[in-house]
């Protein structure tokens, strides 16, 4: 996988995630490019596009586009599973996930997708070990957050 | 608080203290209320406040304003090193940075939180560096130390973090420094190291490949895990080695089965001592068979993940690979029949088993029952699986034909498929499809398509129906009726091509020419105007043959009773709305015009009334049809009696394929040349061009020889003997029937030229100052004028082939010319492909010591079969040996073509 893209509907750009090394100012114009080239498309067409020389896989769950980028020889089928898994990966943590979960926890958005891919291939296919690996993760980052006079010490 | 922000990033400080007393209070107390609030500890705001405080902004401006505040901020607490912080500010920064607006100025502080010992601060720095840092080396060295520290920290996520981030921003040096770390932790007992570890290594190979050897002996071990995330991160990480190095490859094959042909002790011998197919073999088959296991299950289907990665190796390892291809069959048969197919998880493992089948020496029983999973696949509600099916029997339909045939009908079906992704994968699969056992019922279907699809495919269609039909027309007739058909169908959207090959087909289909007039006869009473190539054709066959429509009884398809008989007053009516009406286009317009006038010499009567027809053109607005129309009047008033003769019908067109070279396949060539000038007549010639054009075209010349003509008198010095006064003008006048007196015999010449060009090329009339312009109508090797004196024309004139690539094929034909040390190149490109090629430029350098002058090429757009011819001089004072290096660019099927070639072996005996 080249890049993972989710935006909305309305096409603001909710997570990137780059796998190939790409000046900021490409990875601009591909993200704006695609962006409108997917929205236009109708809901009824398929969830693959050939764009440029890669194969774009796209499937929209309610307000979200999620979008990644293949090579020419992948399987597209299983890049939509992999979608579907992270899908259900965000769902599990932040129990039934939606738009506003995706903005306001950004961090634990990559957090999660970084657990499930790593360098742009799958590494773990268990659920559960993604789920348990974040959740001790989070456990670390709690007991290090001082209480009391600094309440607000974490992200916030 | 957010007040103080505010304030704080108006203006700076010391500006303000320099110019406005009033303002230096205000920083005064600014400075003050600072010192103080750092006292009091102040918290920054939080992310999640940032984020609403974002949403919140109405207007774009709004945003940027929120931003611009909180970067200032940002920058502020970077510069003072609060370490506090630095964490939350990073993390605002990073949502900043996703709304698109700039923070770089935050990768330093990345590395300082990745730094920091606690565990918030490097997740959100690893995060930060993912997300900001760029290929810049400085950086890079920092990063490499930061992720060396962590790769051997004692906290498993710790190296997680550092893991993962190796994964995604390894640079070349980076894999190079840290690839001894990485393979370290691949023999980790940790599964949560090993498995990002193995996908570190996968990442470094991918940049370095030289680096594979260290990870070697590491990988072997991961395929005998239990672990799936291990499992499958190795497996991915031999398929990159495998696909890339084909000695990797041998490698794994060969080492798995010699460790096991050691024979080591038997309670050592663990899985990965097995060759590695029949341990492929075996996970894959534990995977089916096991039962349900909720750990890894997706929709029933056990761990697809891992499936369809192991599907994958096996098809590297059986690629070319008998004895492999062998071991796996069996498993391959098991995947494709026991799989669910219900959901896209089972769908997505069966497309994974289809194309392992496909690629390795696999039974042809396999081979089949593949080729039915995509005809199945087919008949899918899912448009993705259909999309996918489509795809994949396009890759397969050259090595089973027989098997992708077979499901001809569902793939036609696909043609009416309202996704457009499907249809265009089921038109271009279609088009692979069609042989000449078929042609007849594809066609069909194809034809409805073309009637039927959206305008977007009906160029690249319709041109794919004419490349098709002409490979497997079963006669001519069916030829010519799928020509017509695709004419009518596609309308406007015909590109050039059709029509010229339509054209050269009827030309050339001698029995079936009064079948044709009659159908586009059929065609045309109907309203052409949105099917202007239609009429563009149909106006040229009437012209052409048009007394077989007028006086013998045509039939039109099988039933005999089904005649066309037109009078000519009728035909005359339909042209008077062809030549009038304001929707058709002005090159429709030129065939019309150039048709109406060769019926005038078909007609019984009404010429007459064509006069007049013509005459109203001597007006028109469009200075080429005003041409035209004046210079066809001519042929009614003062030189009618050369009409017949210029009317006359065209010769049959012969489509030349391969040429060899020989002058009389050179002829044909610039026959078939000439006459597409005429079909071609393109409203972007420049209009000196066309003017001229209308005559010469007729007398079968190629118009661009007069360009040819006046640049060699501009550039050439009149050789003595030939009259200085037959300047271009005269040229044009000589032709335009000007003068009187002369004309006669200038078309006397033109016409014996005409018949006798096929046979001799020499001909004493080349010698003449009149004759040579018969040389105009035949585009041999001679330059124009040059055969008057300052070239002796040499029988055994060598012809070498200068470049050939992409059916453009460029000769060169080498003649001594009388000057010293000067060899004339008569330059001749032909275009061998099917399609136009426009904007052909033919440039050449030559080594300083040589001087090169190039006189201007016959023409920039060489049609199909046709060609274009260009005179190179080269002088030679120090004789020398002759390198030329050449440049060639063109337009064709929309592409612009560029290249570059070389020519050295000019043989060395021509300079004198």
């Amino acid at each position: 996988m080249q890049f993972m893209l989710l935006f909305s509907r309305q096409g603001k750009l909710r997570l990137q995630k780059w796998y190939v090394a790409h000046p900021d100012k490409l990875k601009k114009k591909i993200t704006r490019e695609l962006i409108t080239t997917i929205l236009a498309r109708k809901p009824k067409m398929c969830s693959f596009l050939e764009w440029k020389d890669v194969k774009i896989v796209y499937k929209r769950y309610a307000s979200l586009y999620f979008c990644c980028a293949i090579e020419q020889d992948a399987n597209e089928l299983l890049t939509l599973e992999i979608i579907h898994r992270y899908v259900e990966l965000l769902d599990k943590y932040f129990g039934s996930v939606c738009e506003l979960d995706i903005i306001f926890n950004f961090e634990k958005a990559y957090f999660i997708l970084d657990e499930l891919l790593l360098g742009g291939e799958i590494q773990e296919t268990s659920k559960k070990n993604v789920l348990k690996a974040i959740a001790a993760q989070d456990l670390l980052q709690e007991e290090e957050t001082p209480q009391g006079f600094f309440e607000d010490h974490g992200l916030g | 608080m957010w007040l103080y922000f505010e304030e704080c990033s108006v203006l700076p400080p010391e500006q303000n203290r320099r110019f406005n007393p009033a303002f230096n209070m205000a920083a005064i107390k600014q400075v003050f209320n600072e010192a103080v609030e750092r006292v009091r500890m102040p918290t920054p705001m939080r992310l999640r406040d940032l984020i609403r405080q974002i949403r919140a902004a109405r207007t774009a401006t709004e945003e940027r304003e929120v931003i611009n505040k909180e970067c200032a901020y940002i920058r502020s607490t970077f510069r003072e090193e609060d370490s506090a912080w630095r964490c939350r500010n990073v993390a605002k920064l990073l949502y900043i940075h996703m709304l698109g607006y700039p923070a770089h100025f935050g990768q330093l502080e990345c590395l300082k939180l990745i730094a920091s010992p606690r565990f918030t601060d490097k997740r959100i720095g690893y995060l930060g560096a993912m997300l900001l840092l760029d290929e810049r080396q400085d950086v890079h060295l920092l990063i490499t130390n930061c992720l060396k520290n962590d790769l051997n920290s004692s906290t498993q996520f710790v190296v997680g973090l550092a893991l993962c981030t190796l994964g995604a921003i390894a640079s070349p040096e980076m894999s190079r420094d840290l690839a001894a770390e990485v393979e370290r932790l691949m023999k980790s007992p940790n599964a949560y190291i090993r498995k990002k570890a193995a996908l570190c290594a996968y990442r470094i190979v991918l940049k370095v490949p030289e680096l594979m050897e260290i990870f070697l002996p590491a990988t072997r071990s991961l395929l005998s895990e239990k672990n799936h995330g291990v499992l499958i991160t190795g497996v991915t990480l031999i398929t990159e080695m495998c696909e890339h190095s084909p000695d990797t490859l041998q490698h794994f094959k060969k080492n798995f089965s010699v460790v096991l042909g050691k024979g080591k002790k038997s309670s050592f011998k663990d899985c990965s001592q097995e060759e590695i197919v029949p341990n492929l073999v075996r996970i894959l088959k534990n995977l089916i068979l096991a039962g349900y296991s909720p750990e890894h299950d997706v929709s029933g289907v056990s761990d697809p993940f891992l499936q369809v990665k192991i599907l994958r190796l096996l098809r590297i390892l059986g690629r070319n690979d008998a004895e492999a291809s062998e071991a796996m069959n069996d498993i391959l048969a098991q995947v494709a029949t026991n799989t669910e197919t219900s959901k896209n998880v089972g769908n997505t493992i069966l497309y994974e088993t289809v194309l392992s089948i496909m690629d390795i020496k696999s039974e042809s029983g396999l081979r089949v029952l593949a080729v039915n999973i995509l005809g199945r696949f087919l008949l899918n509600n899912d448009k993705n699986i259909r999309y996918v099916a489509l795809n994949t029997l396009l890759k397969t339909v050259h090595l089973d034909t027989s098997a992708v045939q077979r499901h001809r009908t569902t793939i036609l079906e696909c043609l009416k498929d309202p996704d457009v992704s499907i249809r265009r994968r089921a038109l271009e699969l279609s088009f692979a499809l069609i042989n000449s056992n078929n042609v007849r019922t594809m066609m069909k279907e194809l034809l409805l398509f073309l009637e039927r699809s959206d305008p977007e495919f009906k160029a690249q269609c319709s041109s794919s129906i004419v490349l098709a039909a002409e490979r497997y027309a079963p006669n001519k007739r069916w030829h010519l009726d799928t020509l017509l058909r695709v004419l009518i169908a596609a309308g406007n959207y015909v590109r050039d091509d059709v029509v010229s090959c339509t054209i050269q087909l009827v030309s050339d289909s001698v029995d079936q020419q009064g079948y044709v007039s009659a159908q586009l006869w059929r065609a045309l009473e109907q309203d052409t105007s949105d099917r202007q190539p239609l009429t563009q054709v149909a106006t040229w066959c009437i012209g052409e043959y048009g007394d077989a429509l007028l006086y013998s009884d045509v039939s039109v398809g099988d039933d005999p009773s089904d005649i066309v008989r037109v009078s000519e007053d009728e035909l005359l009516d339909v042209y008077q709305r062809l030549l009038w009406s304001p929707q058709n286009t002005i090159v429709t317009k030129q065939y019309t015009l150039l048709s109406l006038t060769k019926l005038s010499t078909r007609f019984r009567s009404n010429v007459e009334r064509i006069r007049q027809m013509v005459q109203q053109f001597g007006s028109h607005l469009h200075i080429e049809l005003q041409q035209r129309g004046v210079e066809f009047t001519q042929l009614f008033n003062s030189h009618a009696h050369l009409r017949p003769a210029l009317l006359e019908r065209m010769p049959p067109m012969e489509v030349v394929r391969r040429d060899n070279g020989s002058q009389q396949q050179q002829v044909q060539h610039s026959t078939v040349n000439g006459v597409l000038d005429i079909a071609d007549v393109n409203s972007e010639e420049p209009a000196v061009n066309s003017d001229s054009n209308a005559l010469l075209v007729l007398l079968g010349g190629s118009e661009p020889s007069i360009v040819d003509t006046e640049t060699e008198q501009q550039t050439a010095k009149p050789p003595a003997g030939v009259p200085a006064t037959t300047d271009n003008q005269d040229l044009l006048d000589l032709l335009g029937l000007d003068i009187g007196g002369s004309a006669p015999v200038a078309v006397n010449n033109m016409n014996m030229n005409n018949n006798v060009h096929s046979t001799n090329n020499n001909n004493p009339l080349l010698l003449d100052p009149l004759g040579s312009l018969g040389s105009l109508s035949t585009s041999t090797p001679l330059p124009p004028l040059s055969g008057l004196s300052s070239i002796t024309p040499s029988l055994d004139s060598p012809s070498l082939v200068a470049y050939e690539k992409n059916g453009l094929r460029i000769m060169f034909t080498l003649e001594r010319s009388d000057a010293p040390s000067t060899i004339c190149i008569a330059m001749a490109a032909y275009n061998e492909t099917a399609t136009l090629m426009s904007d052909f430029l033919f440039q050449v350098a030559v080594p300083k010591t040589f001087q090169l002058q190039m006189m201007s090429p016959s023409g920039t757009t060489i049609p199909p079969a046709g060609s274009v011819t260009q005179q190179l001089r080269i002088q030679n004072p120090s004789k020398g040996a002759l390198r030329m290096r050449m440049r060639i660019s063109y337009s064709s099927g929309g592409a612009t073509i560029q290249d570059q070639a070389e020519m050295n072996n000019f043989p060395s005996e021509g300079w004198q």
